[in-house]
């Protein structure tokens, strides 16, 4: 009786350990190329009854002088700057536009489900520069971490609603990863070079845009509704505005930001949980 | 015969615990409880790690060898190890730390660890003293299956997202808290849970061993008739079981950092990053005595066996592993020297560290005079447990250097130190580990491990390691730093590539060469040549009963007239007395052992 | 890989404790050295003369407590004469930074040294205070006073050709000091596993003469600041 229960017992081990092993597998994580789906899928969006918006982004008053980078230490991409390269923190345009704004639909899209892009964006360090400095994506879909430069480069990115992750890239190469959760905004460093900084607006839609030097913005697609329509700066925080789209028009986007803004907290997503507090890093302006 | 069959028949009866029928299988070869068993399970799941951390060695050496090259047959690994570029897969320096993090975490804490501690603690001991088995059978099986998870998580944490710990086998605080400091995330969680399960198994098998000394000697096995072998695992359990709590309270204290957001190593909310030092190390240096006792005492039977003299110096070898296992708790700081602690410290730390020199030179100088006027056999047991003495000595040496805290300003964190702890714990334990697996792989499976095949592995492991080890003095004395993924960075160290590259082919020759270890276990357990009793004809208990030991080990409870190292005595014709032969005049006074009752006639001891 | 690559000679140093830290190092290599030598040419010896030979039986010797009441004081007063001789640089070193040495904070971090100076005022946390990255800069022959710091991990500040080493620790200050000996450009590195990019933190410590020093850090306090 003795030994038949301890087969019983033995035979219960052993199927726990092969099935754990076998289920522990998944590294549940956005590696490679990231999920949803692979062919395009249909848009929920009927052309023939959607509108737009379009405007601009304007900043007023007195730019602040963007802080020079010395980049002394690292020659292969001094070498790369005919010019002393600077932080693009406030880029004004000459029309007063105010560039790397990040313009997406916060409300109102909820109900609709959207097919993942399958063409990756890309996201270069070149010069030990990221470029673009702001950029945005959709959920799910896939960004390329490219490495111009051939130096090592780390991407360490502290988001709040996705995993963090800090990965290398230590030659000339390309990584593709993807964001599975909405957040604004992932903020990206490198270590090696401590002046590099980037941002990565993750939505689950794909009405959004990054303003250039001009500072114009244009959402195109729209469904008729209401709307809330934000614009996030990484010094000047957040504007939001109410639209109401109507089919065949287009409705106008205006944002100003001004100087005397800087002393407000950006938002980087919800707030912060004091049990996992910040990295110092996190660009958390008070 | 008859009468002796009935008295092994009564003896086993008398007996009372045992199952008299078969067990089932799963009983016998799973989930068992007899420590020789378990003392084989314990050698087959940490020769399989030893194989896994020289692999991760091998894999260190390629990218130390050709910085930045491409590895050859890489690109099965995935993207978060080795970075796909149009040249080939090249190593990513947050792999190349967690290679040095798990080569270091899976050599100590399930390769060398469970095969000094848990395969000749749990083989050894109860022979050794003429006990039927260890005091807690169940404990035992308890150690062993514990140690099994944690094995299976420390592997899983490579497969995870970010991969597996990345902050050195010291798990450095406050580098280890936090992924964003590392970019392993996951793995570092596992690699604390997998040595907290692994810490209870130690734990336990520490209990079981120091109960089962203390309390199941045979008749006349008195404290200093205890076989080296059985006294330096006595004193390791002891080690073990007052360091491994320490580990364990700082494992947990870590996790709860990195999980809970609690702060006792993170100066940012308050705590001290040198308390992780200083609890690591306390329970990390006499960690490194578990390391290396057992292997002198393995050293010590081989020697004294094979040189069929008696070990020099009994007692002091006795009082020495006494004094190394004392003085090891009192010299944690040297690791620390550089670190930031109060000065004044360095200075009291280096006085005991320099005293903690004096017993292992006692042991050293004690196993050259075994060797003096002696008859030595140069087998492949006897070639490796040379092989301990002579590397140890370097091994040893090269500890003085940083033991004078200003020279250690210099190599302290350089490969001077690697070299010097790859003495210790290859040149050192790894050569008693093969000494004792070629000496007691008789007792285990009856049959004899190949000699010619055991020597020619002997000579080109030597060769080569000393090759791959000694030079690395050299690259510390240049300033080269450890744990440095790319060297060629620092201009003065560009001129190390070469010797760099010369390490690393003999290290992949080295790796090679053991592949004629394996060989030779895995053919000699099934062709090997058919052992008896005694195949070395040595003095100790294990040796009285058949290879492999039934279950119970001794048909009769022995008894014990004299000590482990009685060869070339001029009381026996045989150039070796086992301890349980009675003394020809009859247990005299001199024994210390009371008459014994009449034995039936043909019952021999 | 030549024949140097081999030596146990230590790399030139330049500060003025360097010397006796390499005095003690070379005493080390002389007495370990011998005791090798003697030690395993004992057992070479040993184990040619009593191999097993035909009918020779060994010695039935358990050892003698006098040699081992010698050999133990021997390396007991060895062991404690290296231990006893090694303090008083150890002290030098660690705890005797010099009056009026020059003041500078050099705080480690991901992955990277900076380097803070006092400026003309000569006192820290005010205007004219500079920063450089990865590079030290020092006049010969004048000591240094570093305030050491880090912000993120343990990090090391290596400087091999002055015999420099201390680990940097979060959340302290900790001396260290060292007087150049001779002009030249020298090596930054971190000697502790810091992440990932812990291969990158080399920078250049550069010993100027006294008047070159001047002018670089004037050149320095009058850049145009971030």
């Amino acid at each position: 009786m003795i030994d038949r229960l301890w087969k019983a017992r033995g035979v219960a081990v052993i199927t726990a350990l092969l099935l754990a092993v076998g289920c522990g597998g998944e590294g549940g994580g956005s590696d490679a190329s990231g999920g949803g789906d692979s062919g395009p899928a249909a848009s929920p969006v009927d052309a023939a009854t959607a509108g737009h918006a379009s405007g601009m982004v304007s900043f007023s008053g007195m730019a602040p002088a963007n802080a020079e980078i010395d980049m002394s230490t690292e020659e292969v991409c001094a070498a790369k700057h005919s010019m002393t390269p600077s932080q693009e923190t406030v880029v004004v345009g000459d029309g007063g536009g105010l560039a790397n704004v990040f313009v997406y639909v916060k409300e109102g899209l909820e109900s609709l489900d959207f097919p993942t892009p399958t063409q990756a964006v890309v996201l270069d360090q070149d010069g030990c520069v990221y470029m673009p400095h702001v950029l945005g994506v959709q959920t799910g879909q896939d960004y390329t971490l490219k490495n111009t430069d051939g130096i090592l480069h780390n991407i360490n990115a502290s988001p709040t609603e996705n995993r963090g992750f800090n990965v290398s890239q230590p030659a000339i190469m390309e990584t593709n990863r993807s964001f599975p959760t909405a957040e604004i905004m992932v903020p990206l460093i490198c270590n090696v070079h401590g002046w590099m900084n980037a941002y990565v607006g993750v939505v689950d839609h794909p009405y959004f845009s990054v303003t250039g030097a001009d500072g114009s913005v244009s959402l195109q697609g729209l469904p008729p509704g209401d709307y809330v329509v934000e614009a996030w700066h990484e010094l000047y925080g957040t504007l939001t505005q109410n639209i109401t789209i109507v089919t065949g028009e287009t409705a106008e986007l205006s944002f100003e930001f001004n100087a005397d803004m800087s002393a407000a907290h950006v938002p980087l997503g919800e707030p912060i949980d004091p049990m996992h507090p910040e990295s110092h890093r996190t660009v958390d302006h008070q | 015969m008859s009468t002796t069959e009935k008295d092994i028949a009564s003896a086993v009866d008398a007996g009372g615990q045992h199952d008299h029928h078969e067990i089932p299988w799963i009983r016998k070869y799973v989930f068992a409880t007899d420590h020789k068993m378990i003392a084989k399970q314990f050698m087959f799941v940490s020769l399989f790690f030893l194989v896994v951390g020289g692999a991760l060695a091998g894999m260190m050496r390629f990218q130390l060898g050709f910085p930045g090259q491409p590895m050859p047959g890489a690109g099965i690994l995935p993207d978060a190890m080795m970075a796909p570029t149009p040249d080939g897969a090249i190593m990513l320096p947050e792999f190349y730390n967690s290679l040095v993090t798990m080569h270091g975490t899976i050599m100590i804490f399930f390769a060398i660890m469970p095969l000094l501690v848990g395969l000749f603690g749990n083989l050894l001991i109860p022979l050794q003293i003429g006990a039927e088995d260890m005091a807690f059978p169940r404990l035992n099986m308890a150690s062993f299956w514990l140690a099994v998870p944690a094995g299976m998580l420390m592997l899983a944490s490579f497969a995870v997202e970010g991969g597996a710990a990345g902050a050195g086998w010291t798990s450095y605080a406050p580098l280890s808290t936090s992924g964003e400091w590392t970019g392993v995330y996951l793995g570092q969680q596992l690699w604390l849970v997998s040595l907290t399960i692994l810490g209870f198994s130690s734990l336990v098998g520490a209990v079981n061993y120091i109960t089962t000394v203390i309390n199941m000697r045979a008749p006349g096995m008195t404290w200093f008739r205890i076989p080296l072998a059985t006294w330096s695992l006595f004193v390791t359990a002891v080690l073990v079981l007052l360091a491994i709590p320490i580990l364990a309270g700082a494992l947990i204290m870590l996790l709860f950092d990195q999980t809970i957001g609690t702060g006792f190593f993170r100066s940012d909310v308050g705590g001290e990053p040198l308390l992780w030092q200083h609890l690591f190390w306390f329970f990390g240096h006499p960690e490194v005595y578990i390391l290396i006792l057992p292997a002198m005492g393995i050293t010590s039977e081989v020697l004294s066996n094979r040189a069929r003299k008696p070990i020099f110096g009994y007692h002091s070898m006795v009082l020495a592993l006494i004094s190394i296992g004392f003085l090891g708790w009192i010299v944690w700081g040297h690791h620390m020297f550089q670190s930031g602690m109060n000065p004044l410290l360095g200075t009291s730390f280096m006085i005991s560290t320099m005293a903690i020199a004096v017993p292992s030179a006692i042991k050293t100088f004690n196993w050259l005079g075994t060797l003096w006027k002696a008859d030595i056999h140069l087998d492949v047991p006897m070639l490796h447990a040379l092989s301990f003495v002579s590397m140890f000595i370097i091994g040893g040496l090269s500890g003085i250097f940083m033991a004078s805290t200003p020279v250690d300003i210099y190599i302290h964190d350089t490969y001077f130190i690697v070299a010097h702890l790859h003495y210790v714990l290859f040149g050192g334990s790894l050569f008693a580990i093969f000494a004792g697996i070629t000496y007691w792989f008789p007792k285990m499976f009856g049959r004899m491990m190949n000699e010619p095949l055991g020597k020619v592995h002997f000579v080109l492991t030597f060769i080569f390691y000393n090759l791959v080890f000694f030079p690395m003095h050299n690259l510390g004395l240049q300033g080269m730093m450890r744990r440095i993924y790319d060297f060629t960075q620092y201009d003065f160290l560009q001129p190390l590539q070469p010797m760099n590259q010369f390490i690393t082919l003999f290290a992949f020759a080295l790796i090679t060469t053991q592949v004629l270890f394996v060989i030779n276990f895995f053919w000699s357990i099934s062709k090997g040549e058919k052992a008896g009793n005694n195949p070395w004809h040595s003095n100790t208990l294990e040796w009285t009963v058949p290879s492999p030991p039934p279950h119970g080990n001794f048909a009769q409870m022995p008894t014990v007239f004299r000590g482990p190292y009685e060869y070339s005595s001029p009381e026996s014709d045989d150039d070796f007395l086992p301890q349980t032969t009675p003394p020809r005049d009859g247990p005299g006074p001199s024994s210390g052992v009371p008459e014994p009752t009449p034995t039936p006639e043909g019952a021999e001891a | 890989m030549t024949w140097s690559d081999w030596s146990w000679v230590l790399p030139e140093a330049f500060s003025t404790f360097s010397d006796d830290v390499d005095l003690i190092y070379y005493v080390i290599l002389w007495v370990t050295g011998i005791i090798f030598v003697i030690t395993e040419g004992v057992l070479i010896y040993f184990l040619v003369k009593y191999r097993h030979k035909e009918g020779r039986k060994a010695t039935y010797d358990h050892g003698s407590t006098k040699l081992e009441i010698v050999w133990t004081t021997a390396t007991l007063v060895v062991c404690l004469a290296l231990g006893i001789v090694s303090k008083g640089v150890w002290d030098t070193m660690k705890i005797d930074v010099p009056e009026g040495a020059m003041e500078i904070i050099v705080t480690a971090q991901q992955f990277e040294w900076h380097v803070t100076y006092p400026g003309p005022d000569g006192a820290f946390g005010t205007a004219d205070d500079f920063e450089v990255l990865n590079q030290i800069h020092a006049p010969v022959d004048e000591p240094v006073w570093i305030h050491l710091r880090a912000t993120d991990v343990l990090h090391s500040l290596f400087l091999p050709e002055m015999r420099v080493k201390q680990d940097a620790v979060p959340g302290r200050d900790i001396p260290v000091w060292f007087e150049a000996t001779a002009t030249g450009e020298y090596t930054v590195g971190c000697a502790e596993l810091c992440g990932i990019g812990h291969t990158t933190m080399n920078g250049t410590l550069t010993i100027h003469t006294a008047a070159d020093f001047q002018a670089w850090a004037t050149a320095q306090a009058q850049r145009p600041r971030p």
